[in-house]
Parts: C-alpha cells; sequence; structure tokens
C-alpha cells in the first residue's frame, strides 16, 4: 500500500507549521504501519490535545480524540475490551508529562499492550508556545519570559522506572531510525513507549535562538549519540538514541483473561 | 412459577445486581466512601461472566476508560462520590458531547470538598446538572428504596442506550449503605435497550453523527468494521471537527433536544395520596423515605397530605411538578442540602409562594420529626 | 539486488509548504525551493533515490518513484 492508503488525503494539507517535527513522525509512523503490514482496521489510534492530537484526525484508523492528557485510559478502555486491536497512543511532552503524567506512569507500570509516542517538541505550541515539563532548565517560553527554572524529566528513564518494557529514542532527524523504533515497539507486547525529539520551529525555536526547521533538525545530529558510544564516554551531555528496554513481562490484558478464568471456575 | 430470589443487601450492592441484570460488562473505578462496595462487588462478579474490571490511578481515568469500553460496544459503569464526581465532569462532558452511552452512580456524601464521607447529603444535585462546562442536557435518577435503585438502575443503562448519553444515577450514602429486602428481578421481568448498531455494510460510507429522524444515532462498535474519528470537539456527521457555524449550532440543539424533547418519557416519579392532598412534601432519595413516613402517620390522623416523590431530577420533570401541585396550598420540598431541588419546583409551580424547605445539611438522615417540626413552623404552629 | 534508479520527483505543491528541509538535507543537492517557495528537483539528473526526502517531508508532499 502507499502513504496516501493510510491517510484521510481531504484533510491535506495538514494544519502544522512549515518545517514541523510532527509531520515527519507522522511520516515515519506511516511507514512503520505499512512495513508490518497491519491492516489499518486494527489500529485504534487515541490521541489527546495539543498539536501532536492532530495526527489522528489524518490517519484513515479508528481515531479518537480525546481530552488533553487522557489518552492512555481512554485507550486502556479500549484495549481491555478489544485486546486484538493495536492501539497507538501519540502524545506531546505536556500532554503526556503534565497534565497526563499520572496516567503515563500507570499505564507502564500495568505493562498494558499499547505504544506510547511522545512528540516531544518541548514546548505547548497549541496555545502559543508556553514551558513544558520538557522544556528544560534555562530555556525560554511565553510564560518563561526570565527563563525556565523547572528542570525536566527524562522520558525515557521515567517510562523505564515505572515499568514500560519498551523503551526508546529516536529524532525527527533520524528518520529510518525513527520508523525502525517505532516498529519494534507496535511489535512488542506490552506498554512500550517511544521518545521522538520533534522540532517546533514557530515557538521553541525562535523563543530560544534555535534557528529553522533545518538548523534544529541539524541541532538533533550534534546533541544526540547511539547508545553507548564512544561519543557519550567523551561528552556525558550527549542525548542516547536507540531501544534502551525491551523485555518480557505479563501483560495486562492476558493477566486479566487469566483472572476471568479464575473467576469462571469459582476461585 | 419460579420462586423468587431474596437477598439482603446494602442499595450499592442492589445498584450492582441491577447493573449486571442490564448487561454491564465493564467497569472501571477508583475507591471512594460510601461508593466503594460497588467496585468490591464488581471485581468478583464481573470476570465471572467474562466482563472486566478495573481499578484505575483515579476517577478521571476511571471516566476516560468506561468511554472508551463503551466505544467498544460494551456497556459500561463507574461509581464514585462527590470529589471522585467532580474529577470526571470533563470527560462525563466528552461523553456527552461525542454521544457516549455510559452510567456514573455518584454515591453522596457531604461537601464542598471532602466534606462529610461516611454521613447522607444530597448537595450534588446542582453538581449533577451543570458540573462539566457549556451547554448541555444530561439525565440524572434516584432512588429511595432498594427495590426501586434496582429498577432505576437498569432504567439509567436503558436511558444511556437509548438516548446515546451518560447518565447519572444520584444515590446517597443512606441508600448505598443500608441493608434491606431485595426481590430480584427474573430475566425478562424488566425490558432492556440494547445498543441500535448501524446497518451500515462494510465499504458502504457510514456517517457515525447523522441522527435518524427520530434523533437517535445507529452506532459501529469502535474497532469494528467502519473507521471513523470521535473527537471532544464540536463535529460534523463524519465525527470530524467543524466550527462551521451551523453544524456548532445544529449540534448543540441535537445534544439539548434529545433529551430535552423526551422530558416526559425520561420523567420517573411516585405518587402518595396526591388526589386531596392540600400540602403536598416533595422528595427523593434516603429523605424521601422520612417523607413518606410523615404522610403515612398525618394520614392515619386525617390530614390531607400527599408525597411526589421525583426519581428523574434531571431533565426537571417540572410539568408534572406543576400539575401535581396545581391544587395543593403549600409544597414543601424535603431535601438534604440548602434547597437544590426546592429551586427547581419554585420554578416550575404557578405559586412560588406557596413552596418551603425542609431540610438538614448536617450529615444526619432528616428524619419524621425533622419534618414534621418544620411543618409546624410553616403552618405557624411553632415547634 | 540492483541499487532502485530514479524515475521521477512526485512533489505535491499544495501540501509543500516550503520549510526546506528536503533541499538542506538532500545528500546530492537536487531539490531546491521556487520562487513561490514549493520544492522542486533542479538537478534531477544527480538523484540516486535515496528517499531521505521523502521520509523527512513534515508534508508527505514528496514522492519518489524509482524505475
Amino acid at each position: 500500500m502507499a502513504i496516501k492508503d493510510y491517510i484521510r488525503e481531504r484533510f491535506f494539507p495538514h494544519m502544522w507549521c512549515p518545517g514541523c517535527g510532527h509531520g515527519i513522525v507522522l511520516n515515519g509512523l506511516i511507514r512503520a504501519v505499512e512495513e508490518l503490514g497491519i491492516n489499518k482496521n486494527d489500529i485504534v489510534m487515541v490521541s489527546g490535545i495539543g498539536c501532536s492530537s492532530r495526527i489522528s484526525g489524518y490517519l484513515d484508523f479508528h481515531t479518537l480524540h480525546t481530552i488533553h492528557g487522557r489518552a492512555l485510559p481512554f485507550a486502556t478502555g479500549i484495549k481491555m475490551s478489544r485486546p486484538e486491536l493495536n492501539l497507538l497512543v501519540p502524545m506531546g511532552d505536556g500532554d503526556a508529562l503534565a497534565i497526563g503524567g499520572n496516567h503515563f506512569i500507570h499505564a507502564a507500570r500495568r505493562n498494558i499492550d499499547m505504544t506510547a509516542i511522545v512528540m516531544n517538541n518541548r514546548i505547548y505550541g497549541m496555545t502559543g508556545g508556553q514551558y513544558s515539563p520538557l522544556s528544560g532548565y534555562g530555556t525560554l517560553a511565553t510564560t518563561a519570559p526570565y527563563t525556565n527554572i523547572d528542570h525536566s524529566f527524562d522520558v525515557v528513564k521515567l517510562a523505564a522506572a515505572a515499568g514500560a518494557t519498551f523503551v526508546a529514542r529516536s529524532t525527527a532527524y533520524h528518520v529510518q531510525q525513527l520508523t525502525d523504533v517505532i516498529k519494534q515497539a507496535i511489535t512488542h507486547k506490552g506498554f512500550s513507549v517511544v521518545e521522538i525529539l520533534s522540532q517546533c520551529p514557530t515557538y521553541f525555536g525562535r523563543k530560544n535562538k534555535e534557528g529553522s526547521a533545518v538548523d534544529m533538525m541539524e541541532r538533533m545530529k550534534d546533541i544526540t549519540t547511539p547508545i553507548g558510544s564512544k561519543a557519550k564516554k567523551e561528552n556525558p551531555d550527549l542525548i542516547e538514541r536507540g531501544v534502551f528496554v525491551n523485555e518480557d513481562k505479563p501483560e495486562y490484558c492476558s493477566e486479566y483473561n487469566k483472572i476471568i478464568e479464575r473467576a469462571m471456575k469459582g476461585n | 412459577m419460579n420462586e423468587k430470589i431474596i437477598k439482603f443487601v446494602q442499595g450499592n450492592e442492589a445498584c450492582v445486581e441491577a447493573a449486571l441484570y442490564a448487561g454491564l460488562n465493564f467497569f472501571a473505578g477508583y475507591p471512594i466512601t460510601p461508593s466503594t462496595e460497588i467496585a468490591e462487588t464488581l471485581s468478583a462478579r464481573l470476570p465471572q461472566t467474562g466482563g472486566k474490571f478495573v481499578q484505575m490511578e483515579d476517577e478521571i481515568a476511571s471516566m476516560c476508560a468506561i468511554i472508551g469500553a463503551s466505544l467498544t460496544g460494551n456497556k459500561v459503569m463507574t461509581a464514585t462520590s462527590g470529589p471522585g464526581f467532580s474529577l470526571m465532569q470533563e470527560a462525563l462532558g466528552y461523553a456527552v458531547m461525542a454521544e457516549i452511552p455510559c452510567v456514573i452512580v455518584n454515591v453522596q456524601r457531604g461537601g464542598p470538598s471532602t466534606g462529610n464521607p461516611t454521613h447522607v447529603s444530597q448537595g450534588d444535585v446542582n453538581q449533577a446538572r451543570w458540573g462539566t462546562h457549556g451547554d448541555h442536557a444530561i439525565i440524572t435518577l434516584t432512588a429511595s428504596n432498594h427495590q426501586d435503585v434496582f429498577s432505576i438502575t437498569v432504567d439509567a443503562f436503558n436511558m444511556a442506550e437509548t438516548y446515546r448519553t451518560p447518565v447519572i444515577l444520584l444515590f446517597d450514602e443512606v441508600i448505598g449503605h443500608m441493608r434491606e429486602r431485595l426481590v430480584m428481578p427474573e430475566k425478562g421481568e424488566l425490558p432492556l435497550v440494547e445498543r441500535l448498531k448501524t446497518s451500515v455494510k462494510r465499504g458502504v460510507d457510514y456517517h457515525p453523527y447523522l441522527p435518524r429522524e427520530d434523533g437517535r444515532l445507529p452506532m459501529s462498535d469502535f474497532g469494528g468494521i467502519h473507521r471513523y474519528n470521535v473527537t471532544g470537539l464540536f463535529h460534523d456527521m463524519w465525527g470530524f471537527p467543524s466550527s462551521d457555524p451551523a453544524i456548532v449550532h445544529g449540534l448543540l440543539r441535537h445534544l439539548a433536544d434529545k433529551i430535552m424533547n423526551n422530558e416526559n418519557s425520561i420523567a420517573r416519579y411516585k405518587e402518595y395520596f396526591l388526589e386531596d392532598a392540600r400540602t403536598i412534601l416533595i422528595s427523593y432519595g434516603s429523605s424521601a423515605r422520612s417523607a413518606l413516613h410523615v404522610v403515612k402517620n398525618r394520614r392515619a390522623r386525617g390530614e390531607s397530605l400527599g408525597l411526589l416523590e421525583l426519581q428523574t431530577l434531571w431533565p426537571f420533570p417540572a410539568d408534572i411538578v406543576r400539575e401535581k401541585c396545581e391544587d395543593a396550598k403549600c409544597v414543601i420540598v424535603v431535601e438534604m442540602n440548602m434547597g437544590q431541588v426546592l429551586q427547581q419546583v419554585k420554578a416550575a409551580v404557578d405559586n412560588p409562594e406557596k413552596v418551603f424547605l425542609a431540610n438538614r445539611i448536617d450529615g444526619v438522615l432528616i428524619n419524621p420529626t425533622d419534618i414534621r417540626n418544620i411543618m409546624r413552623l410553616i403552618q405557624g404552629k411553632g415547634v | 539486488m540492483a541499487k532502485p534508479k530514479l524515475k521521477e520527483h512526485l512533489i505535491n505543491r499544495n501540501w509543500c509548504k516550503g520549510c526546506g528541509i528536503c533541499v538542506h538535507f538532500c545528500p546530492k543537492k537536487v531539490l531546491e525551493l521556487d520562487s513561490e517557495e514549493k520544492a522542486f528537483a533542479a538537478r534531477p539528473q544527480d538523484c540516486i533515490a535515496c528517499k531521505l526526502c521523502e521520509l523527512r517531508c513534515p508534508d508527505l508532499a514528496i514522492e519518489i518513484i524509482t524505475e
């Protein structure tokens, strides 16, 4: 199937700004689904609120555009009802980790089989450039005019500590890796988290003098490195890319089926 | 004929029995007094029939999870009390907007805030109506004894399916925790409404948000043969966001009209000795038990006293209240709040000056003596 | 397997927002933005059909057709 078979063409060109990294995530996600050969009728995409959440409207899957931060619990209700469906849950950084932070860690803890994709552009774009829990100390935002004193989460460490059984990171620049880790995440049975560093040239880039979308993507090359690289040893500030966690642990819906068996037997 | 099964249960358990009778197969919740027995009982009962129970991380998540589960074709419920009900309001509005059938039980405690968790109150009547933001219509039902808890819970599921809307069951701590007899209705004894499914075949254009002429929306199970979009934004007949004024106006009207135009078929109430009543008590939930006691007691002494017990609180059955109270000289609303139903009754009747309040707001069940004392004050007889 | 050979750059001008990502990251400098800020293949003969432009296009506006 071609890329166009997976999208709702009538809504294109999409509403994201020129050079927005979220479009690249959309692009890579479609390729991941295409390469895996999953029937689009077997995919449910649940999103929250924000620039990132608009991705669901563009895709020809079963799509549920919910409320801010709560995509994962909506997805939990669907997955428990229909465990055979593939659940994809794209979220923004504020969506996933500020308002939705509690749901994020608890979905990870349950190890329910779904793929959380954190489209991390370090800013609230839809509302005009306020700092997010991933903006980072020392950045500027429309609500941090003097500089941001909030420290950021490390999404990978947070997800791993919360119990996610697949955790990976890539960037909008590293498109082949982006597609590859999304493929692995979808295939993984359990709660998988993929963090994609995505550029927001309109707000984060402009506020923090990081230049154009192109400049921001060049920067992704410079500030990231493959997991365990020599460069990381020399420069600990580099952000690692790759698969951090990939482990087997009992999955929630499978475990619940065992509960049903026990309950039906009366013990 | 089979012997009827008789149980001696809490109101919370009666609610569970009824929900299962109605076909509940998915529950998500978070522990909170005085509703917790509903979750506890369902955690044991649901998987026995292949249903699913999940204890979520909070009430927000619980409400979201039942919406997701309902979309795929399940009958769903959550249960909570005031503080949790507050947390559910945003997602409840989503269910209104996206027209997703679900039942929310609020076993009321005293509020605001943590309030009086183990004591009775009826303070959430207005929150049930206007808790979520924006114009909308909502259905809210209540009951005063366990047999009625059973039938009204079945009604709640039926109305949720009929109108594709959240339905709130507004019980109170006394009803939730009190034990009394419940005669289990047999299978088929109470009618059940099943989800109206679309007959549109696979591959044919399905309009998830195009109401039929009767206002009902045939549904395709989410994740099934039709791929469509669901959103909390104003949306067109395909479920895609729209801010077109005509679409926004039309959808808001549809959401309100599908319920407000059926006010009379949604109205549930019971009446006692109203025919010749000069004084009418209006009550609901556990306070209606005390009101009924007063009415029966005073009738025996020859007073022309009657009771109108409301089971549908929203949409408020204003026509019925007006009609029943037409000839009464005095109407006394008995409730455990500062007059939330009183306001509605005053707005409904021809002469609001004849409407009085008999209430308690201290976490103690209003008893017949309380009501009697207030009646004496109203009648100018002193206490 | 032989390397894919370029047949055509299909660029959807209605979808292209002219961000320049494809132009900048093309390893062979095949693409440019025209006067309307839309991408086009200025030097198609140099294209090695690596498809990085197609993969990185945030607007899904580029398709590399190979023989």
